[in-house]
C-alpha cells in the first residue's frame, strides 16, 4: 500500500545552502528570504559551497523557493512513479502512519529502494525475533568504505547525487544526498561560531545550540535562557492552525553562562520592590514605553498606562528614551534580577537559607556493595563545597542526615555534642521528624560530629540483614524536616530497591511486558499508587526538592519512584548494577556536580505575554496547581521548562509577540529574588516568515516533551502517529503555501526545518516511544523523565548523538574534531570513534584501529589486548592520550549527567548496545532508518497535498 | 487472751489480718443486722522477721475445687498419714515426703504458730526485676536537673542484676537503647498516635518476623534469646552509660510559644512502656516508674489542651460535665492499667507540679497495679527526693520492700462466701463455690492480682455469711478463711504465703455482747471508709455521705444504749466509742470531700487511702494536729518520726497563724469554731475556721438525736 512513498521518494541532496545564491532570481518577493540560511539574508551567503549543478539550477529556477528542494531530477521520480502505478492509491491513514516505512512497506518498494543486497527482510520486518546481525554486516560491507570519503569531503558526495538518481532504479538512495544534521551544525558553526551575538533585535534567530559564540544581552534574553520554536509567530490563529508549527519557548531560567559573559545584574529598589504594571503585573522591562515626559509608561504586555513611581522618575531624551536607559538593567537588558520584598516571601517572613538533607538507604545491598561507605567518605569532603554566594565566605546551606531501611534513622549532629545521636522512627505509616534542634546544622560548625557520624554509619549497619526498604516515608520525612525548619531545600536520596516494606507508597513489581503496544502501556509510565502524587504536591508546597540517586539491579518502578523528583525540579540519576570499581567515578562526579550546582529554591515561575496570545501548556520538572503558576521546589541550571503558546486573538505585526518569564525564588543564601527574562518575537501574516525563523532543535525539544507527556494518557501508537502526521503537516503546509509549485512527487523542505525529519525519526526511535520487550520499562521511564526537564542543547544531543572520529586527529590543534553522521556507514575498520548522547559515552574501536593509537590510548600493544572493562581512559603521558582525554572532557563539559565511558570493540557483543545510538540507521528495535523515514514523511506529504 | 485489743493486735502481728468482727454472727440475717459487714483487712506481705520461709512446696487438698493448703487447723491422722481439709472435709493422703511425720515430728505448716507460713518454690526461670523509667522532659531546668540527679542516684539503689530501661517523653517519646557505643540511639514515637502493643513491638524491632533467607546472604546466627536487651539492660552493665545518658538529658527541645503549655505525651509514653514490657517480659516483676511534671496535653490520654487560657478541669467542670478530655483520657489509662495488670507489671506515678497533672485520669494506673502514687510541688523538694529514695528502702532482713505479680486466693469454710475486695488489685475472675453473688468492691471472684505490693499493702476483703438462720452452727463451731498469696519476691524467688485463720461463730440473739465486744472499731472504720471511697469513685459525693450517715445511725441504733427519743441517754460501749468520730473525720476528709481539693488531689488521697493502713497512716498529716493523732491512738511521735515512717512522705507544711498555708491545717482540724458559731463556743481561740461543716460536737449531738429517734 505505502510503496508510493518509497517509489516516489526523490533523492535528496545537501545542496540547499547554495540556494542563497539564487535567491535574487526567484519569483515571489517574500520568498527571497527563504534562501537565507537563518532567515537572515545577511548571514546566509557566507557558506562557501560548490556550485550548483545544472539540474539543480534548472529546478530552482523553475520556481521552487524551498531551500531544500534542489537537485532532484524530475525524470527519476517520474520514472519511479511509473514503475508501480498500481499501488499509488492513497493508503488509509492509520496504516500509513503506524510509523513509518517498515511496517507498511511492501516488498516492492524495497526492491526499488535497495536493490539486491539481500536486505529486504531486515528492512521490512520489525518482528522482535529478527536477528539484527544480517542487517548490519552487509550494510557495513557495502558502505563502510565510502565513509571516509564522504566524511572528509562532504559536499563532494553531491555530484554523485544526480548520477545516482538518474541511474537505474536499482540504485540505492545515497545517504549523503539527504539533509545532514552534521552539515547543518557545521555550517552554522562556521558562519556564526566564535562571534558576538547581540540580542538587540526583536525576532532574530540565534545561532544553533551547537555553535559556540559570545552572547551579549542588548534587550532580549540570551538564547541560553530562552529559545523558541519560531521567532516569528503567525499573526492569526488560522495561520497557526494551518501551519501546525508549535509555538513554544524553551526556558532555562538558571542556565549557566560562560565566564566571559556578564552574569545577571541585580536590581534593588529597596522596600518599594520591583516596579510592575498595575494591570497585568508584568515587571519593568525594556518593553515598557515611557510617555508624557517620563511620568508614565505604557505596558508592552497589556498596554495599560501606569504612573512612574516618583523614586523611579527620569526624563526622556530626544528619541523618547529615558536618560538613564543604559544605567538600569531593567530598562536595557533582556535578563536581570530583582531583590524581592517581604510581600514575595512565604508568610511575609524572610526565608531561611535552604538545607540539604542526605538520606541514605542502608539496607543490605547498599552496605554490601560498599555504596554506603563510598557516600559517607565522599560527603566528608563534599560538604566543604556547598554552593555559596560569590561574596560570602562559607555556604549558608545547612545539612542534615538520615539513613533508612524499613525504618528511618535521624541524626542529631549538633555541634556541642560529644557524639552524634541517632533517633529511630519506625512509625513509617505516619512519619514525623523526631528532632528539630541539631538535625540541620552548619557543616563548618558541626564538622567533628558530622565526620564522626559519617565514619560510624557504614559500621553501624555493617551487620545488617535488612533487605526491605521504604521510600515514600523517606521523602515525607525529609519534607517534614524542611517544613519544621521553615526552609526550602533539597533531599539527596540514595536508594537501591523496590520499596516493598509495609509503608505508604509500598510498591510491587508490576512490570508487565504484555502491556506493551496495548492501550494499557501508558499505565507503566504512571505511578503505581496515588500517594506519590500527593507527596509531590506537599513537597512542592514546602519547597522540598528531591534528588534521587538510584542504584537498581532490577525493576524498581521508576515511574513511581521518580514522580516526586520530577515534580519538585529534582534530578534523577540511575546507575544500573552499581559496581564500586567501575561506577564510582560516574556517581561521585554526578553527586559532586549536583551538590555544587547553583540552584534557585522554592521557585514559582510565571510567563506573561503581550496581548493576542498566551501560554497554555507547560512541560518540565514542574508542578502546576493552576493553569498559570509554574511551581518548582527547586530549579537548577540544567532544568528547562517548555512553554506552549496559543493565540487568543490576532497579533499585531508592529508590536510583535512579547514574552516575559519571571521566576520568584530563594537564593542559596536565603535571599528572595526575582529573575526576569524578556524576549520579543516578530509576528507576520506571511507563513513564509514563520517557516524561515523556525528552530528545529527547539521544535524537537517541544515534540519530545509533548509526546512524552502524551504517553501518560494516550496509546503509544497514537502518539507516534501524531508526531509523524504533524511533521508531515508542517512540511506540507510549507510546500503548499511557501514553496513555488512543483511536482507533487518532489520533497521540498524549508531551510530551517530540513533536518526535522531525521530528528523526528530519532525521537520516534527513542526507547520511550519504542514499545519493545527488550527495553526495560525502567529505562524508558527514566529517559522519559530526563527528557521532560531537558533544555534544547540536551535534547539535541540526546536524540542525535555526537559521533567523533578520533583516529585522524590533528594533534597540534585544540579543536574538537568535526562530528560525523550517526550511521554505521561512517564507521570504518581502521577508525576509532567517540559517541556521546549526554547519558552514555562509547569509545568504538574498529578491528584495524592503528596500533599507535591503541598504544597511545591504552598502553597496550594491540587491539586484542584492550580491556573493555575500564570506564576511564588511563592517564598516559602522550599526545594521543592527552588529546583524546581533553576531547572526552570537552564533551562532558556542562552536561547535566556524567557519562560513563564504555569501550566497545568492533564485532564484539557489546557493539549491539552501541549500534542503537547510530540513529540514522535502522535500529535493532525496529526503528526506521533516516532514508526510510524520509520517504515515509514524503509520502504523507504527498497525500496531504493531494 | 486478756482483752480483744490484745487479741486483735496479736493476730495482726502474726497474720496481718484484722476483722471488723472477731466473733461472727452465725446467720445471714444476723450478719446483715450488724450494719458493719463481716470483713477483714489483709496485709498479705506483712513483715515477719521471725518467720523463716520453708523451702518446699505446700501440700494441697486433692479436691480439684478446693485445693486448700494444709494448715494447723486441719485434722491429721498421723498413723494413716491422712489429713482432712478443714474447708471441704476431703481426706487427703500425705505426699511420700511426709512419711516420717508424727505428733512430735510435725512439719511447720501444722504447728499452730505457723498459721501464717511462707514457702519458697522453684517454678519457671527466675527473671531479674525490671525498672523502666518513664521521664517527662517538659520540666523547668531546675526540676529536670533535680530529677536527673535522683534518677542517677537511684541506679545505685537498684539490685545489681535488675534490668533497667529509659523512656523519655515530651512532644515525642524516645525509647533509649542502652548498649550503644559511639552513638546514642533511641527509637522515637510521635505523641499523638496510640499504638497497639504489636505495633510498638514491631516498631522497636522486638517481634521476630520470619525473615526470608535472602540470596547470597550469609546465614545469620540464631537470634539471641533475650531480644529486648537493647532497651532493658542489667544495671551493673550499663550504669555508667545510663548515668551519662541521664546527665545529657535535655529539656524537650520543641519550642513552646507564649500562652501555651508544652506538648506532653504522657498517654503514649505510658502506652509504649506498657507495650515494651508486655512483649518482652510478661508475667515478671516489673515497675514502670512515671515521672511527670505536668498534665498530658496531647494525644490519647490528654487531660487538657495546650492553650494556657483553658485551665485544667476542676470538680466544678466535672460536675457540669465540662471536662471534655476526662472520659476519653480515663478510658485510655484504664485500658493501659488493665493491660499492665494482666502482665503482672505495676505503674508508679511521681507527679510533681504546682498545678494538677492529671492524676484523676491516671489514678487507675497505680490503683489497679499496686503502684505508688506520689504528688509533690517539684522534683526539687525533699518530699519527692526522700520519697523516691524510700521506694528502694530495704526491710529488716535486708531485702527490698517490694514484691511483684502477686496472686491472692481466698478460701472460706462453707458458712462464708467472698463478696469482694477493695485494694490495689484486679479481679482474676475465678468463680468458685465460695464466691458470693452479692458483690462488695471487686467481687465475683476468689482470686485477685496485685501487681506491686510491699509489706504495708493492705486489702479489704468482704465476706458474706450464708448460713441460714434455721440451720444453727453447733456450739464451738469456727469459721475459717485461708489466704494464699503467690508472688515474686524482690530476690526474684517465687514464694507462696499462706495464712489460715478461724473465728468463733456466735448467735447474735443470745450472744450479742460477745459479738459486740469483739468489734474492731478501727478496722471497721477503715473497712467502711474503703467502701465509702469505692462508692465515691463511682457515685456522687452527697449520696456516699448519706449512705455513710445512715450506716452510722443504724449502727448506733443497733449497739447504742438509750431511751427512745432521749438523746441524752445515749451511750455506746467502749468498743464502739470512737467509731462515730472516725466517721465524722472521714466525712470531712479529702477522701470524700472534694471541696478545697483539685480532682488530682482527691485521686491522690483516695489512692493512699486504699493502700495504706488507715489506722496507722490516718490523715493526721499535720504534726501540729496532735489532738486528732491522739484520738486515733496514733503513736505520739514527733513530726519528724512520722515523716520518716510514712510513705509517701507527707507534705510537711510549716505555717503560722494567718499564713497562706494555714488553710491546710485549718481544713483538717475540728471546726469547733466557725463563722456560724463563733460566739457559741467561747473565745478561747482566735480565728474562726471558715467552713460550712459542723463541728464534731454538733455532729455527735445530731447523731444521738437521730439514733434515738423512734421515727428513724
Amino acid at each position: 500500500m505505502s510503496q508510493q512513498g518509497y517509489v516516489t521518494a526523490p533523492p535528496y541532496s545537501q545542496s540547499q545552502p547554495r540556494m542563497g545564491g539564487f535567491s535574487a532570481g526567484f519569483g515571489p518577493p517574500n520568498s527571497s528570504l527563504h534562501y537565507g540560511h537563518y532567515g537572515d539574508p545577511n548571514s546566509s551567503h557566507a557558506a562557501p559551497q560548490p556550485g550548483p549543478s545544472a539540474i539543480q539550477s534548472s529546478h530552482t529556477s523553475s520556481g521552487h523557493p524551498a531551500s531544500f528542494q534542489g537537485p532532484q531530477p524530475l525524470p527519476l521520480t517520474q520514472h519511479q512513479m511509473a514503475l508501480p502505478p498500481g499501488p499509488q492509491i492513497p493508503p488509509p491513514a492509520n496504516n500509513f502512519s503506524g510509523l513509518c516505512a517498515q511496517s507498511s512497506l511492501p516488498n516492492m518498494a524495497r526492491q526499488d529502494g535497495i536493490p539486491g543486497s539481500g536486505l529486504p527482510n531486515p528492512n521490512l520486518q520489525q518482528l522482535p525475533g529478527q536477528t539484527p546481525g544480517p542487517g548490519y554486516h552487509p550494510q557495513q560491507g557495502n558502505y563502510g568504505p565510502q565513509m571516509a570519503g564522504s566524511q572528509l569531503s562532504y559536499p563532494g558526495a553531491f555530484p554523485g547525487g544526480p548520477a545516482q538518481l538518474s541511474g537505474p532504479p536499482q540504485k540505492r538512495l545515497d545517504p549523503d544526498s539527504i539533509p545532514s544534521p552534521i552539515q547543518v551544525i557545521e555550517n552554522d558553526k562556521s558562519s556564526r561560531g566564535g562571534q558576538i551575538y547581540a540580542t538587540n533585535t526583536r525576532g532574530q534567530v540565534p545561532p544553533l545550540v551547537t555553535t559556540d559564540c559570545l552572547i551579549q544581552d542588548q534587550g532580549h534574553a540570551s538564547p541560553r535562557y530562552i529559545r523558541c520554536t519560531t521567532y516569528c509567530f503567525p499573526s492569526t490563529s488560522d495561520m497557526a492552525k494551518q501551519a501546525r508549527i508549535p509555538l513554544a519557548a524553551v526556558i532555562q531560567p538558571f542556565a549557566t553562562v560562560p565566564q566571559n559573559e556578564t552574569p545577571l545584574y541585580v536590581v534593588n529598589h529597596g522596600e518599594a520592590g520591583p516596579i510592575r504594571c498595575n494591570r497585568c503585573k508584568a515587571y519593568m522591562c525594556p518593553f515598557m514605553q515611557f510617555i508624557e515626559g517620563g511620568r508614565r509608561y505604557q505596558c508592552g504586555f497589556c498596554n495599560c498606562i501606569n504612573d512612574v513611581p516618583p523614586f523611579f522618575f527620569q526624563h526622556l531624551d530626544h528619541i523618547g528614551r529615558r536618560v538613564d536607559h543604559y544605567e538600569r538593567p531593567e530598562l536595557s537588558l533582556g535578563s536581570y534580577e530583582y531583590v524581592a520584598t517581604l510581600d514575595y516571601c512565604r508568610n511575609n517572613k524572610p526565608p531561611n537559607p535552604p538545607a540539604y538533607i542526605f538520606m541514605i538507604d542502608v539496607s543490605y545491598r547498599n552496605i554490601n556493595s560498599g555504596l554506603v561507605k563510598l557516600i559517607c567518605d565522599e560527603l566528608k569532603t563534599l560538604l566543604d563545597k556547598l554552593p555559596r554566594e560569590e561574596q560570602e565566605e562559607s555556604s549558608a546551606i545547612r545539612v542534615g542526615f538520615v539513613t533508612y531501611n524499613k525504618v528511618l534513622h535521624f541524626f542529631n549532629v549538633k555541634s556541642n555534642l560529644a557524639q552524634p545521636q541517632m533517633m529511630v522512627v519506625s512509625d513509617v505509616g505516619e512519619v514525623f521528624v523526631p528532632l528539630l534542634d541539631g538535625f540541620l546544622v552548619n557543616f563548618q560548625e558541626s564538622r567533628s560530629v558530622v565526620n564522626n557520624l559519617l565514619d560510624q554509619i557504614p559500621e553501624m549497619f555493617a551487620d545488617t540483614n535488612e533487605s526491605e526498604t521504604i521510600f515514600a516515608p523517606v521523602i515525607q520525612a525529609g519534607m517534614e524536616a524542611l517544613k519544621a525548619a521553615e526552609c526550602a531545600g533539597k533531599l539527596f536520596i540514595f536508594h537501591s530497591s523496590l520499596p516493598t516494606a509495609e509503608a505508604p507508597g509500598k510498591l510491587r513489581n508490576r512490570d508487565d511486558k504484555k502491556l506493551l503496544n496495548t492501550d494499557k502501556e501508558k499505565t507503566l509510565f504512571q505511578p503505581q499508587v496515588n500517594s506519590y502524587e500527593s507527596l509531590a504536591r506537599d513537597c512542592v508546597a514546602n519547597g522540598c526538592c528531591v534528588n534521587l540517586f538510584l542504584f537498581p539491579n532490577q525493576y524498581v518502578d521508576i515511574a513511581s519512584l521518580g514522580l516526586v523528583t520530577m515534580h519538585t525540579g529534582g534530578t534523577l540519576y540511575k546507575y544500573n548494577n552499581f559496581q564500586l570499581n567501575s561506577d564510582s567515578p560516574q556517581f561521585l562526579t554526578d553527586l559532586r556536580r549536583d551538590i555544587e550546582k547553583k540552584t534557585g529554591f522554592d521557585a514559582i515561575m510565571r510567563v506573561r505575554t503581550s496581548t493576542g496570545f498566551r501560554a497554555t501548556d507547560f512541560f518540565g520538572a514542574i508542578y502546576m496547581n493552576n493553569t498559570t503558576d509554574v511551581e518548582m521546589a527547586a530549579v537548577d541550571c540544567d532544568k528547562a521548562v517548555t512553554v506552549e503558546f496559543k493565540h487568543d486573538d490576532k497579533l499585531n505585526e508592529d508590536s510583535g509577540a512579547l514574552i516575559q518569564c519571571a521566576v520568584l525564588y530563594t537564593s542559596i543564601s536565603g535571599q528572595r529574588r526575582l529573575r526576569i527574562h524578556n524576549i520579543g518575537l516578530n509576528c507576520s501574516t506571511q507563513l513564509a516568515d514563520v517557516y524561515k525563523t523556525c528552530e528545529t532543535d527547539a521544535l524537537i525539544n517541544f515534540f519530545a516533551k509533548s509526546a512524552f507527556k502524551a504517553i501518560l494518557s494516550q496509546p503509544l501508537k497514537a502518539v507516534r502517529e501524531i508526531l509523524v502526521s504533524q511533521t508531515a503537516h508542517m512540511l506540507a503546509c510549507y510546500r503548499k503555501n511557501c514553496a513555488s509549485p512543483s511536482a507533487v512527487s518532489q520533497l521540498i523542505l524549508p531551510d530551517a526545518m530540513k533536518v526535522l525529519p531525521v530528528y523526528v525519526n530519532c525521537l520516534l526511535k527513542s526507547s520511550v516511544l519504542t514499545g519493545r520487550p527488550e527495553i526495560p520499562t525502567d529505562e524508558r521511564a527514566y529517559h522519559r523523565q530526563l527528557v521532560m526537564s531537558m533544555g534544547v542543547a540536551d535534547t539535541q544531543l540526546f536524540f542525535y548523538p555526537q559521533l567523533l572520529p578520533i583516529h585522524n586527529l590533528d594533534l597540534k590543534s585544540d579543536a574538537v574534531p568535526a562530528a560525523v553522521r550517526c550511521s554505521e556507514e561512517r564507521l570504518s575498520e581502521g577508525g576509532a570513534f567517540i559517541l556521546a548522547n549526554g547519558l552514555s559515552m562509547f569509545l568504538w574501536l574498529g578491528v584495524s584501529t592503528p596500533p599507535e593509537l591503541i598504544q597511545g590510548l591504552f598502553n597496550v600493544p594491540s587491539f586484542a589486548h584492550i580491556s573493555t572493562e575500564a570506564t576511564l581512559l588511563p592517564d598516559l603521558a602522550n599526545t594521543y592520550s592527552k588529546k583524546i582525554k581533553s576531547i572526552v572532557e570537552h564533551i562532558q563539559n556542562q552536561k547535566p549527567y556524567t557519562m560513563k565511558l564504555m569501550i566497545v570493540k568492533q564485532r564484539e557483543q557489546p557493539e549491539m548496545l552501541f549500534r542503537q545510538f547510530l540513529v540514522e540507521d535502522k535500529s535493532i528495535h525496529g526503528g526506521a532508518s533516516y532514508v526510510d523515514f524520509l520517504c515515509c514523511v514524503h509520502k504523507e506529504i504527498c497525500q496531504l497535498l493531494n | 487472751m486478756a482483752t480483744y485489743l490484745e487479741f486483735i493486735q496479736q493476730n495482726e502481728e502474726r497474720d496481718g489480718v484484722r476483722f471488723s468482727w472477731n466473733v461472727w454472727p452465725s446467720s445471714r440475717l444476723e450478719a446483715t443486722r450488724m450494719v458493719v459487714p463481716l470483713a477483714c483487712l489483709l496485709t498479705p506481705l506483712r513483715e515477719r522477721p521471725d518467720l523463716p520461709p520453708v523451702q518446699y512446696e505446700p501440700v494441697l487438698c486433692s479436691r480439684p475445687t478446693c485445693k486448700a493448703v494444709l494448715n494447723p487447723l486441719c485434722q491429721v491422722d498421723y498413723r494413716a498419714k491422712l489429713w482432712a481439709c478443714n474447708f471441704c472435709f476431703q481426706r487427703n493422703q500425705f505426699p511420700p515426703a511426709y512419711a516420717g511425720i508424727s505428733e512430735v515430728n510435725q512439719p511447720a505448716e501444722l504447728m499452730p504458730q505457723f498459721s501464717t507460713i511462707e514457702y519458697i518454690v522453684q517454678r519457671g526461670p527466675q527473671t531479674p526485676l525490671i525498672f523502666l523509667y518513664v521521664v517527662d522532659t517538659c520540666l523547668e531546668e531546675e526540676d529536670l536537673q533535680a530529677l536527673k540527679e535522683s534518677l542517677q542516684m537511684s541506679l545505685s539503689l537498684l539490685p545489681a542484676d535488675a534490668l533497667v530501661g529509659l523512656i523519655t517523653f515530651g512532644r515525642m517519646i524516645q525509647v533509649h537503647e542502652l548498649s550503644c557505643e559511639g552513638i546514642s540511639k533511641s527509637y522515637v514515637f510521635r505523641g499523638t498516635k496510640d499504638l497497639t502493643a504489636k505495633q510498638i513491638q514491631d516498631m522497636l524491632g522486638l517481634s521476630r518476623p520470619a525473615v526470608p533467607i535472602q540470596q547470597g546472604r550469609p546465614l545469620q546466627a540464631p537470634e539471641q534469646p533475650v531480644i529486648s536487651s537493647r532497651f532493658l539492660q542489667p544495671v551493673h552493665k550499663i550504669d555508667m552509660n545510663l548515668t551519662d545518658l541521664l546527665g545529657e538529658l535535655q529539656r524537650d527541645p520543641w519550642p513552646v510559644t507564649q500562652g501555651k503549655r508544652p506538648l506532653r505525651s504522657t498517654g503514649v509514653a505510658l502506652s509504649i512502656a506498657v507495650g515494651l514490657l508486655e512483649g518482652t517480659f510478661p508475667n515478671t516483676g516489673a515497675r514502670i516508674m512515671l515521672f511527670t511534671g505536668g498534665p498530658p496535653t496531647q494525644g490519647p490520654g490528654m487531660v487538657v489542651g495546650d492553650e494556657l487560657k483553658t485551665p485544667i478541669r476542676s470538680w466544678h467542670d466535672i460536675e457540669k460535665d465540662n471536662a471534655r478530655f476526662m472520659k476519653k483520657a480515663t478510658k485510655h489509662y484504664e485500658t493501659l492499667a488493665n493491660r499492665t495488670a494482666t502482665n503482672g507489671h505495676c505503674i508508679d506515678i511521681y507527679a510533681c507540679a504546682l498545678d494538677q497533672t492529671g492524676l484523676l485520669e491516671m489514678k487507675c494506673c497505680a490503683n489497679l497495679t499496686g503502684g505508688h502514687m506520689v504528688m509533690g510541688d517539684s522534683f526539687n523538694t525533699s518530699l519527692f527526693k526522700q520519697t523516691f529514695q524510700r521506694v528502694f528502702n530495704k526491710g529488716l532482713n535486708g531485702e527490698f520492700r517490694m514484691a511483684f505479680g502477686a496472686n491472692l486466693e481466698v478460701k472460706t469454710s462453707r458458712e462464708l462466701k467472698i463478696a469482694g475486695a477493695i485494694g490495689p488489685c484486679v479481679s482474676l475472675n475465678v468463680k468458685g463455690p465460695c464466691v458470693s453473688e452479692n458483690e462488695l468492691g471487686i467481687g465475683g471472684t476468689s482470686q485477685w492480682k496485685i501487681c506491686g505490693l510491699d509489706p504495708c499493702t493492705t486489702l479489704a476483703i468482704y465476706f458474706e455469711v450464708v448460713n441460714q438462720h434455721n440451720a444453727p452452727i453447733p456450739q464451738g463451731g469456727r469459721g475459717a478463711v485461708q489466704f494464699v498469696t503467690q508472688y515474686q519476691h524482690s530476690s526474684t524467688q517465687k514464694r507462696i504465703r499462706v495464712t489460715t485463720i478461724a473465728r468463733n461463730w456466735a448467735d447474735a440473739q443470745s450472744q450479742l455482747q460477745h459479738i459486740e465486744a469483739a468489734f474492731d472499731q478501727e478496722a471497721a472504720a477503715v473497712l467502711m471508709a474503703r467502701l465509702g471511697v469505692y462508692r465515691a469513685e463511682s457515685e456522687e459525693g452527697p449520696d456516699v455521705l448519706r449512705w455513710l450517715d445512715r450506716q452510722l445511725i443504724r449502727l448506733c441504733q443497733k449497739f447504742g444504749q438509750y431511751n427512745k427519743d432521749d438523746p441524752n441517754s445515749f451511750r455506746l460501749s467502749e468498743s464502739f466509742s470512737l467509731y462515730p468520730q472516725f466517721m465524722f473525720h472521714l466525712r470531712r476528709s479529702p477522701f470524700l470531700q472534694v471541696f478545697n481539693n483539685s480532682p488530682d488531689e482527691s485521686s491522690y488521697y483516695r489512692h493512699h487511702f486504699t493502700i495504706a493502713q488507715w489506722q496507722k497512716a490516718g490523715y493526721q498529716d499535720m504534726p501540729e494536729y496532735e489532738n486528732f493523732k491522739h484520738l486515733l491512738q496514733a503513736p505520739l511521735d514527733d513530726a519528724q518520726e512520722i515523716l520518716q515512717t510514712r510513705f509517701p512522705m507527707p507534705r510537711y507544711v510549716h505555717t503560722e497563724h494567718g499564713g497562706s498555708q494555714a488553710r491546710f491545717l485549718l481544713s483538717k482540724v475540728n471546726p469547733s469554731q466557725t463563722h456560724n458559731n463563733l460566739y457559741a463556743w467561747g473565745q478561747e481561740s482566735g480565728a474562726p475556721i471558715l467552713t460550712d461543716d459542723v463541728s464534731l460536737q454538733v455532729f455527735m449531738d445530731h447523731l444521738k438525736k437521730l439514733a434515738v429517734s423512734s421515727a428513724a
